[in-house]
């Protein structure tokens, strides 16, 4: 069982990822663009795309490490 | 001081954003976040500069207890993540304050935030106590600094804006060959 928690204890810690995610394409959107439209279109594809790279990199390592 | 407009791409054709002083929002901008733009009439993407920045700055420092922001260079604890946190401005300046008042001798102020390590034993302590928090902390407030420095460049010079934006014109259209 507790082998089983611990990895998701530690899947927990991403959450902290979150915000800093959300801030990081919001701030650089609005420095790529003057209308709050293009700023939140903006900042939605490039915190998607942060997401898809993190979780990419993850996987990455999830699988080497149940490998070697 | 020059005063400054650029033009950006939009909704209204030729339309300017005024910058005023671009060298006073950019020093407004880096003392206080977002206080940059608004000075330069920039309501919106000041005040959401200053919500993103402020609260990652400020959850970074809660988050290790006022321990993750700290200004010193001595042999033992050379501080290079506080060049980072100093972009946010005003908020890292009392690092400053508290590592002089250390330095003399004298008791930090508001019960030890954002003072230095008197000994490499304290700091040792506060990497046991704070365990990865102290690490985060240290993350979020160095990235507040750093998307500052992103803002006060779009204070100083205006948008970078992106060529997917420009709308696009009906003579860019190619002429029909048909007769």
């Amino acid at each position: 069982m507790l082998s089983f928690v611990l990895p998701l204890a530690e899947i927990m810690q991403m959450w902290y990822s979150v915000p800093l995610i959300v801030v990081i394409s919001l701030v650089y959107s609005a420095t790529r663009h003057e209308d709050m439209r293009f700023i939140m279109a903006h900042s939605l594809r490039l915190g998607m795309m942060i997401t898809l790279f993190m979780a990419a990199i993850m996987a990455v390592l999830f699988v080497l490490g149940w490998w070697l | 001081m020059s005063k400054a407009a650029v033009a950006i791409s939009g909704a209204q054709p030729g339309e300017v954003i005024n910058l005023r002083d671009p060298v006073v929002a950019a020093i407004l901008g880096w003392l206080i976040p977002g206080m940059g733009h608004i000075y330069q009439g920039r309501t919106g993407k000041g005040v959401l500069f200053m919500i993103c920045i402020l609260s990652t700055f400020v959850f970074g420092l809660v988050i290790s207890d006022g321990r993750a922001v700290y200004a010193s260079w001595t042999e033992s604890d050379k501080r290079l993540p506080y060049f980072c946190q100093l972009g946010v401005g005003l908020p890292a300046l009392p690092a400053l304050v508290q590592t002089y008042l250390v330095r003399q001798g004298k008791a930090p102020l508001f019960g030890g935030v954002m003072a230095p390590p008197a000994t490499p034993a304290e700091l040792n302590e506060w990497y046991k106590t704070l365990h990865r928090y102290f690490e985060l902390g240290t993350v979020y407030t160095m990235i507040a600094g750093l998307l500052n420095i992103l803002a006060v460049y779009d204070a100083w010079g205006g948008p970078v804006e992106l060529e997917a934006e420009e709308p696009k014109r009906d003579d860019d259209e190619p002429p029909d060959s048909n007769p």
